[in-house]
């Protein structure tokens, strides 16, 4: 081979790895016919590689500052006294043993409290944060047992403690509606989410039900759940000036910047909510009481104030999960095809919050049943409000479906997964659309094999190892794909070709920042070390709700968008000497640091080079995706196959999980390695959903019995075995980078792939979640 | 928590002299008592530290072991001689709390360990003869999963946390004691009352008395000894139900025996009656299975907490069929 020949072959393969690297501009929009994001053909680049997470230092070093840890000159430390009756009206509040305790600065009642707005609920606007529209420390009326009644301002955490605990009130106390039964009695009312009612249906389904062959139809129960992040909520604010400075542990920083001036009536720009680490949301760290007293008693005080819930303090303001009680019954022909499917239930809520468990959620696009009927019911109850938990609807109701298809599976004498694949529908079978991204198939197919499914035994109670009975169970789960509408983004470049991208999003400990740093730096062509992600901050670009799993869109569609903007001013800033110079911006791509041109990746100018020449020392652009319209057009959901295998102790009855895996199918996988965690996360929690976690609340006086970590059991170390993930990291053409987001997915399906697990090995068939030892003696 | 003082007991007689004082509390390793302060359970106003008091595990002359109250649990627990001789003990230290905990935790502490009822702790929004005689128990019609089903009173259904206090009941140790009035000795199955209408009064300790070490005398066949606890979660989850055993067998025959019941009630619970049924007995499941019945004869069920009956006898039958 000739040098000449060489050196053509080199410049050869050097163009075609420019070719490789260079990406184009995603599309602005998913819509029929439109282009999938280029990003996804990117097969070597940042985007899929197992990045460890870049705030890991900070976080393991301890030096990651969390919402308890910021202070202010002259700060004082607060303490919540919390109602013990469940309604009724405050007669009387002794605070002059508390106001007369050392170190005290401010005893906030109903009596001194500032006159406050009401909070805007969820969905009453798209900046609404408030879990209820409950008015807050503004009257003497009590709406539930736990309900803050006092703040107590000190010098000192210890002191406000000690002081909270001498303040005596009396309380005129009115009959409260507590018993979920009595209240079912009362009668029910048709629930709805973000607007419409929860109800589907096709067909006769109960008319159908009753000719099916073959039928199973039973009642599911689901308890109450709280939200134990491992920190605690907590804020510290300052009224500086006309300014309310919130250092907050959130997963809606603007929201709550908006919602927080609405209460105090100042202009949304006077509200400054920064979050920069969490530790931990799950729909827990939305806006609650302690924001907004801890701001009031800091206007009282004239001071500023950190307030940091206990453990006990979060059950008692914080909502959790509701309680739920649901129907399934299944209609199907000897072939396994499903001719009825319904699924309903009642859950409880209350009267001033828009949060219907929506366990009917996963059914909607489940199955290709011939009939179907779904219908969520509420009651109300004098509770605390209750609210989003990681995958609200689909946790609780795959474990109620996915039971149910497993009753189904042994009465028709089918394997589980064969029964769940004849019924695998081809598009969504209540909207009709078709699926954005479906292959569950595959999921269960390569979690089959990895798992070993194939040795499981199919009679119950068939397998045992000494005390313990062994079992197998799977399980599919779901969640949707989400992308809210307000995103927005902003790109400043240095003329040194260095990136900041700016949105008001969040980390709690996902994995965001870094799996958004990796796909920014692909999308500008940049390395990772080029990039600075920004979020946390009220101030910055975007009303970006961490929740619904849709961060990973929003954030990803937002920085489309600026990358738009950012191309269209670097070509016009380039200018005629440019190499660049009379190309559109569709017919160019990012690579090396800068653009080049899309089909002659040689004409090529860096972003410094750009910068330079025309003497800016930054460009800077914002902007805005379009609407959320892709899931309009196409039915987008996550899915996952759920293996389980379980150890339950013939003589106690303690069942153990001894192996899980999770084989999962949600699009593109960003980041494999805290998508990793993400996964196993979500199953941990299912564990606990499946075995432990309930909520113990006295219907007597509606009291919460076990508010502590202590009492309201969380899977610890030992009970967690080896969790083995696989994904089929097939994307999704009609998202930004082919992802969906996966923060929830893992806890869908895992309590009936337990429950199921439990029934192979024992024989029992548990309905009513925790699964503890006693009802499997 | 209520402001308190704080100091540190020089030797026996320094705490006692100080312990006796109005509102004076003795503080070992804390992992409950400050729990207690911080839920404004326990109110006192001076702390007297003994956690710098004998806490030697030395032998006694007739070959048992004499454990200083400031023991911590861990040490207790890897002290060799106390593998070998008492393993039902090392296995129920290890059984309870966390490594964390009993790193801290003193073996005088752990004795004094009070109830983790739900409405004992409750203290602002729940009724509790514990904390305020007289005034009512919620927890009777209330959640009662891991309530007693033996020796519990219309006053009280709590029971007491204790794993290593389970395995002490069934070893015979004896709780030294030092108060103003001098030493005295006690049974531990002495030490822990019923609830009966007192239930405040969970001890014999009189005000300002001291425990100064467990003694646990010699006990040959405790070699062979288990403890079995069976709980909700895997770890850091207090007993439903769990057994301490140490059985001997001569020529098929159950010989001398000791068992006590965890999680039942309101003290470590020695199952006398289920000793008495196997004294003699061929040791097969069928006279394990009549002692599991005898000793929870007189079981009554609270609201949700009917299955601890059942699930003692199993416990008690497949611990001692470990054993045999």
């Amino acid at each position: 081979m000739s040098i000449v020949e060489d050196a053509r072959q080199l410049a050869q393969g050097a163009m075609q790895g420019a070719m490789a690297k260079a990406v184009a501009l995603a599309p602005d929009s998913w819509v029929p016919g439109g282009k999938p994001d280029p990003l996804i053909a990117r097969q070597h680049g940042h985007v899929g590689k197992p990045v460890s997470r870049l705030d890991g230092p900070l976080k393991v070093s301890g030096t990651a500052r969390f919402a308890a840890e910021f202070s202010f000159d002259n700060m004082v430390y607060g303490a919540l006294v919390y109602s013990t009756i469940a309604k009724g009206r405050i007669v009387e509040i002794d605070t002059g043993e508390a106001e007369a305790a050392p170190g005290v600065v401010t005893v906030m009642t109903h009596r001194n409290a500032p006159r406050l707005n009401p909070p805007p609920v969820f969905l009453s606007n798209p900046k609404a944060a408030g879990g209820d529209t409950l008015p807050v420390m503004q009257d003497d009326r009590i709406h539930w047992n736990g309900e803050p009644v006092a703040v107590v301002l000190a010098q000192t955490q210890e002191q406000a403690d000690h002081a909270a605990s001498l303040i005596r009130v009396r309380y005129a106390e009115e009959t409260a509606l507590l018993g979920f039964e009595e209240a079912k009695a009362r009668g029910t009312r048709q629930g709805l989410f973000m607007g419409p009612p929860l109800h589907n249906e096709i067909g006769e389904a109960e008319a159908a039900l009753a000719a099916a062959p073959v039928k199973v139809d039973a009642t599911y129960r689901t308890p109450r759940h709280n939200h134990n992040a491992i920190e605690l909520h907590a804020v510290t604010v300052a009224w500086q000036g006309e300014t309310l400075r919130v250092h907050d542990a959130s997963q809606l920083v603007a929201h709550t910047a908006w919602s927080m001036a609405q209460i105090f009536g100042i202009d949304a720009a006077q509200v400054v909510i920064t979050s920069p680490f969490v530790g931990g949301g799950f729909g827990g760290k939305c806006m609650w009481q302690h924001h907004i007293l801890a701001a009031a008693a800091a206007k009282v005080a004239g001071r500023p104030v950190r307030l940091v819930l206990s453990r006990e303090g979060v059950y008692r303001i914080v909502g959790g999960r509701s309680l739920t009680e649901q129907r399934v019954a299944l209609g199907a022909s000897p072939d396994g095809k499903l001719k009825a499917l319904i699924h309903t239930g009642t859950t409880a809520k209350t009267a001033d919050n828009v949060m219907p468990e929506p366990f009917i959620m996963p059914t909607r696009s489940a199955y290709a049943a011939e009939t179907m009927l779904l219908d969520v019911q509420t009651v109300e109850l004098d509770m605390l409000a209750n609210t989003f938990m990681r995958a609200p609807g689909e946790a609780v109701g795959t474990f109620a479906l996915e039971s149910a298809i497993d009753e189904l599976a042994e009465a028709l004498a089918i394997d589980p997964i064969e029964l769940r694949m004849r019924n695998d529908p081809e598009k969504d079978p209540i909207s009709g659309l078709p699926f954005s991204s479906h292959n569950l198939a595959e999921a269960y197919r390569a979690g089959a094999e990895r798992f070993g499914w194939g040795a499981r035994a199919a009679r119950p109670g068939a397998v045992r190892d000494g005390e313990w009975l062994v079992g197998m169970g799977c399980a599919t789960g779901t969640y949707p794909y989400y992308r809210m509408p307000g995103g927005a983004a902003r790109i400043t470049l240095r003329s040194d070709g260095h990136a900041t991208i700016d949105i008001a999003a969040h980390e709690m400990g996902m994995g965001t920042a870094t799996a958004q740093t990796q796909v920014a730096a692909d999308r500008l062509g940049l390395e990772l070390d080029a990039i600075t992600f920004n979020y946390g901050d009220s101030t910055l670009p975007g009303v970006v709700l961490a929740g619904g799993s849709q961060q990973t869109a929003s954030i990803g569609a937002s920085v489309i968008a600026a990358h738009h903007a950012l191309v269209k001013e670097l070509l016009k800033t380039a200018g005629n000497d440019s190499p660049l110079a009379g190309l559109e911006p569709d017919q160019v791509a990012s690579r090396d640091g800068g653009l080049c041109k899309l089909d002659d990746p040689a004409r090529y100018e860096s972003y410094a080079s750009i910068l330079r020449r025309a003497q800016r020392d930054t460009i800077c652009v914002e902007a805005s995706p379009p609407q959320p319209l892709e899931t309009m057009h196409w039915s987008m959901h996550s899915h996952c196959a759920m293996f389980c295998e379980v150890r339950v102790n013939a003589v106690t009855g303690e069942p153990r999980v001894s192996r899980f895996l999770g084989s999962f199918d949600c699009g593109r996988i960003l980041n494999p390695k805290t998508a990793s965690s993400q996964f196993r996360g979500g199953i941990i929690m299912g564990l606990g959903l499946a075995l432990m976690e309930e909520t113990l609340f006295d219907e007597r006086n509606g009291r919460i019995m076990n508010p502590s970590l202590a009492d309201y059991h969380v899977p610890v170390h030992m009970d967690v075995p080896d969790i083995d993930v696989i994904w089929t990291d097939i994307a999704d053409p009609h998202t930004p980078m082919g992802a969906h987001g996966i923060g929830e997915i893992g806890i869908t399906g895992t309590g009936a792939a337990i429950a199921n697990a439990i029934y192979n090995a024992t024989g029992k068939r548990v309905r009513d979640l925790p699964i503890t030892l006693d009802k499997l003696l | 928590m209520t402001p308190f003082g704080y100091s540190r007991a020089q030797d026996v007689a320094d705490a006692v002299r100080r312990g006796g004082e109005a509102g004076t509390m003795y503080l070992g390793g804390g992992t409950n008592l400050v729990d207690l302060m911080r839920e404004t359970i326990e109110r006192p106003t001076m702390l007297v530290d003994v956690t710098g008091l004998s806490r030697d595990i030395t032998e006694t002359p007739d070959g048992g072991l004499r454990i200083g109250a400031a023991a911590r649990n861990t040490a207790l627990a890897e002290d060799r001689r106390v593998r070998t001789r008492y393993p039902v003990l090392t296995r129920a230290i290890v059984a309870g709390a966390s490594a964390q905990i009993r790193n801290m935790a003193t073996v005088g502490g752990n004795l004094l360990q009070r109830t983790r009822c739900g409405y004992f702790y409750d203290d602002d929004g729940s009724r509790c003869n514990k904390r305020a005689p007289g005034q009512g128990c919620d927890a009777i019609e209330g959640f009662n999963r891991n309530h007693a089903i033996l020796g519990a009173s219309s006053a009280c259904v709590a029971v007491h946390p204790s794993d290593m206090c389970v395995a002490l009941a069934a070893l015979d140790a004896v709780v030294h004691l030092e108060s103003s009035a001098g030493p005295r000795v006690l049974r531990f199955t002495d030490f822990h009352r019923l609830p009966g209408d007192h239930p405040q009064i969970e001890t014999m300790l009189q005000p300002g008395e001291l425990i100064t070490a467990i003694e646990l005398p010699p006990l040959p066949f405790a070699r062979r000894s288990t403890y079995r606890k069976v709980r909700d979660r895997s770890s850091y989850a207090f007993a439903l139900v769990s057994v301490a055993a140490a059985i001997e067998i001569e020529n098929g025959r159950v010989g001398a025996v000791r068992i006590a019941l965890g999680g039942v009630a309101h003290k470590p619970w020695r199952a006398s009656k289920a000793e008495a049924a196997l004294r003699g007995q061929p040791a097969n499941a069928a006279s394990f299975a009549a002692a599991a019945e005898a000793e929870l004869a007189d079981a009554r069920p609270l609201k949700d907490n009917g299955f601890k009956i059942a699930l003692a006898k199993r416990a008690i039958v497949a611990v001692l069929e470990t054993l045999a």
